[in-house]
């Protein structure tokens, strides 16, 4: 690993991390490992239809039944929330409409889970049946009946065009146009630990909540809005999450019919889903159809590019305004794109709800990318690691969509993969069966902008001092297994010069933490990092300035290492951590501090601006080895090789662990999962269970070579970045590609399926088109899009004038404020 | 070990009582349950036990999150009626360590980063524990064989290979050890 600092004493180490013994010895409490005196079990009465009125819903059953001691329906909490100001169309229990197969439509409290269930059983509902809108199709065709009334046109959830220059220009100019039509299917988090809530009202009357999220900071608002009491009466309480991956990042019906309960029974309550209800609660990533047209010079270079995207959104909002921007808003931030195109719609349909997964709306829009690329090099007889290394993005530089690029370490991401899959004697090269594809990527290093309209910082961290050299660290965000309390802990033992080991962790407890936005667009190490940077920085200049006064130096003098406080230029002269804790709380009183971090505002200025920009960017190549089974179409993953540019690994075992992980989720991605519904009946999902929803195991997971290259960004912590998300993103066009090397067929969707290679297999030998994917690109009545004149062309970020408020008048959106919708400054 | 059995919940009038009475051995411990005849050992030990290291990820036997030695064996304990197992040694994650020294296993899970959110962890840990009792000098191939049945989502498997071959190595080095 390059770039280690000597000065560093924590940063870059492979120390364990601060949570490994709890989770080796099954003392880490998960939310359903939690039991308290007189608890009530709860659970949820969903729909069995998709798409239906609620004619009436009878619990007199229910109420009944030995053991039961509260029943709730929709009119029981009639108002809405959801994740996003501009989509709150969710209740707790559905109101008067269900949208989807297994839509929590009533809910039982008991002293037994079974009784609980045996109540569910006996609630009586009645359906007015609706027509189901099965796919995005549909929902173009059917505008009625609406799922629901708020859209931006019929059942098109949102629609959206933005143009940052003369796209049809750029194509004249190119040498080569080429346009893709690519399917990325939808498939879901699946994370071990099945979503879980308790709730209990305190003596005092206040509700606490302990909770699998990954946001508590939202869950907390959307508790207070649904429950109607002040937020300084709740209390939510992130547990560690048994994994997460943007599935635990809306608040949930179940958080806030637990709630509820407890607030009606006086008793903790809690609910934990089945694993077919973690199908149903879903939010994962959107199916996703891809036109990309990309016209080049001869040398590879990109003209111009137009994208457009159809979401599958499923039946409510949740995360999927922001989706639908993210799958046109980081093309440009990898390979220069001098004029860029994107129009993205997303249906709602009658299924569960998509939202952020790994990636959050760029694996798609990357996979397309990554594919045409490789296609595109082979008509121009090029070698697509060549081609890619003379278009990279410069760093320190804007994109077309102003999104502002500070380090960028692909080219040397692209060197070590190529030179150490030995790719130039591979590709091309291998006997039939045997190929290797290569892609890259680039992600957010967190989200400039929160989830709601608000000037707050998005990370505070706050430490107290003990003055037997102890130090408690106090921050919201939210361990998913990631290694955000290590990351926080390592952050203030560097910056006080004491061991992790001294550094007391509290996190993700709305009564005692500061906000966190939470662990999702790979924010946290970025935006924690520099908020316990500050805070520690705050913390030893109140030390040196009173340890320094007693040793007679003057407090610029003075280094902190090695739990102790000495003077740089003559290190016996000094005192121990907890001697200068004492020695300033003797003058001063008790020592506390606080940092936050907000990230530096967007350059952008148009609507839609919101989504993409960031603090830094990480960026990522891939080169994959496969291995065809011709007889069966089976595909397998022999060896990836992997490079990320993290900026600065703050725990190599941490990064290490994220690359291989993102890499095995890529995988599955690629060859397996899917979510798969029965669009001819109603609507089910054909396989809610962990045995028919294929995921890679050991027998299927590659060798994996990971390098990380370290070109530490001035925006990040010690120079850090995201390494969470972005290593997903390559790994499937990687595979997409050597699928090709290896076979000479093109699968342009996901996954890719013996079924799908075996059928291009067929094509191939009749000598037809060796290609199996989508063949149209359905209209989509595409509003005039946004004009914004990129940076190059004397741009200021802002939209043409005029055109922008015609366009937004074109939306027909409904305006809440929220910056997520893209609305800017 | 017995096959899986889905027992019709009985429709209770209030106030029967319906309960079994179990001595279970758990951690080299003599355990008396008194507990409904449906419990599976899973619900047992976490619920009636408080033994919450034992985790669960799908209760239909797919994920091997629940894993539990039965006399050293691996078995699933969501599929398992508390019932079969009386008169039985069953260990968890709990009894594993060897009072406060971890077990090589966790030690090298917890080093080497075989454990990201730690919730498919334990039953790694017994599977592992089986596998190794059973073969102290295990393959790469073994050890992916061993493991198959447990899934994990966090890690990509291969970070949980090396801290098995490690803690192979250790056990190697140190020889026979106490503890369960």
């Amino acid at each position: 690993m390059a770039g280690a600092d000597k000065t560093l004493r924590v940063i870059g180490k492979p120390v364990r991390r601060v949570d490994g013994r709890a989770k080796v010895t099954g003392l880490t409490k998960f939310a359903d490992d939690l039991f308290l005196p007189r608890m009530l079990f709860a659970r949820l009465l969903r729909s069995t239809e998709a798409h239906a009125r609620i004619v009436s819903v009878d619990v007199s059953g229910a109420s009944k039944h030995p053991g039961v001691r509260a029943v709730l329906t929709g009119k029981d909490l009639p108002v809405p929330f959801g994740i996003l100001p501009v989509s709150e169309d969710e209740h707790a229990l559905s109101l008067d409409k269900v949208r989807f197969v297994g839509d929590p439509v009533a809910a039982v409290a008991a002293t037994t889970e079974d009784a609980a269930a045996e109540a569910c059983d006996l609630i009586r509902v009645e359906y007015e049946p609706l027509r189901l809108i099965a796919d995005p199709e549909d929902a173009l065709a059917h505008s009625e009946p609406k799922i629901h009334d708020y859209a931006d046109q019929g059942n098109l959830h949102k629609v959206v065009a933005l143009e940052f220059g003369d796209v049809e220009e750029g194509f004249r100019e190119a040498d080569l146009v080429r346009e893709d039509l690519v399917f990325f299917e939808g498939n879901t988090h699946l994370p071990m630990e099945q979503h879980a809530a308790l709730a209990t009202q305190d003596a005092d009357g206040r509700v606490t909540l302990w909770s699998s999220t990954q946001t508590p900071h939202y869950v907390h608002r959307a508790l207070a809005k649904v429950l109607g009491l002040p937020a300084s009466r709740i209390r939510v309480i992130a547990t560690p999450n048994g994994g997460g991956f943007g599935g635990k990042s809306d608040p949930f019906n179940h958080e806030i019919v637990a709630a509820k309960l407890a607030m009606l029974t006086g008793r903790p309550v809690k609910l934990t889903l089945t694993r077919e209800e973690v199908f149903y609660c879903h939010r994962g990533r959107h199916p996703t159809l891809m036109a990309v047209k990309t016209g080049v010079k001869r040398d590879g270079s990109i003209t111009a590019m137009d994208f457009r995207t159809l979401l599958d959104g499923g039946g409510y909002g949740s995360y999927g305004v922001a989706s639908t921007y993210y799958t046109g808003a980081l093309q440009t931030v990898t390979y220069r794109v001098p004029r860029y195109r994107f129009r993205g719609a997303r249906a709602f349909t009658n299924k569960p709800p998509c939202g952020p997964k790994r990636g959050h709306g760029t694996p798609q829009p990357r996979h397309a990318l990554e594919v045409q690329l490789d296609k595109i090099a082979e008509s121009l007889g090029l070698d697509p690691a060549e081609m890619r290394l003379r278009t990279l993005h410069p760093p320190n530089s804007l994109t077309a969509n102003y999104l502002r690029v500070g380090s960028m370490g692909l080219r040397s991401c692209l060197e070590k993969v190529v030179e150490g899959s030995g790719w130039r004697s591979k590709f091309r090269k291998l006997p039939e069966g045997r190929g290797v594809g290569l892609a890259c990527s680039s992600y957010i290093c967190g989200a400039g902008l929160p989830i709601y309209w608000n000037n707050l910082p998005q990370s505070g961290v706050q430490l107290l001092l003990d003055r037997g050299g102890g130090v408690t660290a106090f921050c919201g965000s939210t361990e998913i297994g990631q290694g955000s309390d290590s990351v926080l802990a390592f952050m203030v033992a560097e910056g006080l010069g004491i061991p992790p080991a001294d550094v007391r962790i509290v996190t993700a407890d709305t009564d005692l933490t500061p906000v966190d936005l939470g662990s999702y667009s790979s924010r946290v190490t970025l935006m924690t990092g520099n908020a316990a940077i500050q805070a520690a920085e705050r913390a030893r200049e109140i030390l040196a300035t009173h340890a320094g006064a007693k040793l007679g130096v003057p407090p610029t003098r003075l280094g902190f290492a090695e739990g102790r406080v000495f003077d740089v230029e003559d290190p016996a002269k000094g005192m121990t951590f907890a001697e200068a804790v004492v020695c300033a709380e003797s003058k001063v009183g008790t020592v506390g501090t606080v940092g936050s971090y907000s990230p530096p505002p967007s350059p952008g200025r148009y609507k839609g601006a919101g989504v993409g920009p960031s603090a830094a960017y990480s960026y990522t190549a891939c080169v994959a080895e496969v291995a065809v089974d011709r007889g069966t179409g089976i595909v397998r993953v022999e060896r990836i090789w992997i490079a990320h540019d993290i900026g600065r690994a703050v725990n190599p075992i941490l990064a290490l662990g994220q690359v291989e992980g993102s890499v095995y989720m890529g995988v599955g991605e690629a060859l397996m999962e899917e979510m798969a519904y029965r669009g001819n009946r109603f609507g089910v999902h054909k396989i809610p269970s962990m045995l028919e929803y294929k995921s890679p195991t050991t027998l299927e997971m590659p060798d994996v070579v990971t390098y990380l290259v370290e070109d530490p960004d001035p925006n990040g912590p010690y120079g850090a970045k995201e390494v969470g998300q972005g290593p997903l993103l390559p790994v499937p066009p990687a595979i997409a590609n050597a699928v090709y090397d290896a076979v000479r067929v093109r699968v342009d969707e996901v996954p890719i399926t013996p079924e799908k290679v075996l059928r291009a297999l067929k094509l191939r030998a009749a000598g037809k088109e060796a290609r199996v994917g989508p063949t149209r690109f359905p209209d989509v009545p595409w509003p005039e899009a946004i004009r914004v004149p990129p940076p190059w062309e004397g741009g200021d970020g802002r939209a043409v004038a005029g055109e922008a408020r015609a366009a937004e008048r074109g939306a027909g959106g409904r305006r809440q404020g929220g910056l997520a919708t893209g609305v800017s400054k | 070990m017995p096959e899986a059995r889905t027992p019709k919940k009985p429709r209770r009038a209030r106030g029967t009582k319906s309960a079994v009475h179990l001595l279970l051995r758990v951690n080299g411990e003599d355990r008396e349950v008194t507990t409904a005849p449906h419990r599976t050992l899973l619900e047992t030990l976490r619920e009636d036990l408080g033994l919450t290291g034992t985790k669960h990820g799908c209760e239909l036997g797919e994920c091997g999150t629940c894993t539990v030695l039965v006399d050293g064996q691996p078995i699933l304990s969501c599929l398992a009626l508390s019932a079969d197992y009386e008169g039985r040694e069953i260990t968890t994650v709990e009894g594993m360590a060897d009072g406060a020294q971890l077990h090589p296993l966790q030690e090298t899970f917890a080093d080497l980063g075989a454990a990201q959110c730690g919730y498919c962890t334990p039953g790694f840990l017994l599977t592992a524990k089986a596998l190794l009792e059973e073969k102290p000098s295990p393959s790469r191939e073994e050890i992916r064989e061993a493991l198959a049945g447990n899934l994990c989502r966090c890690t990509g498997y291969l970070k949980i290979y090396e801290a098995v071959e490690q803690a192979a190595a250790r056990m190697r080095e140190e020889g026979p050890r106490g503890g369960r």
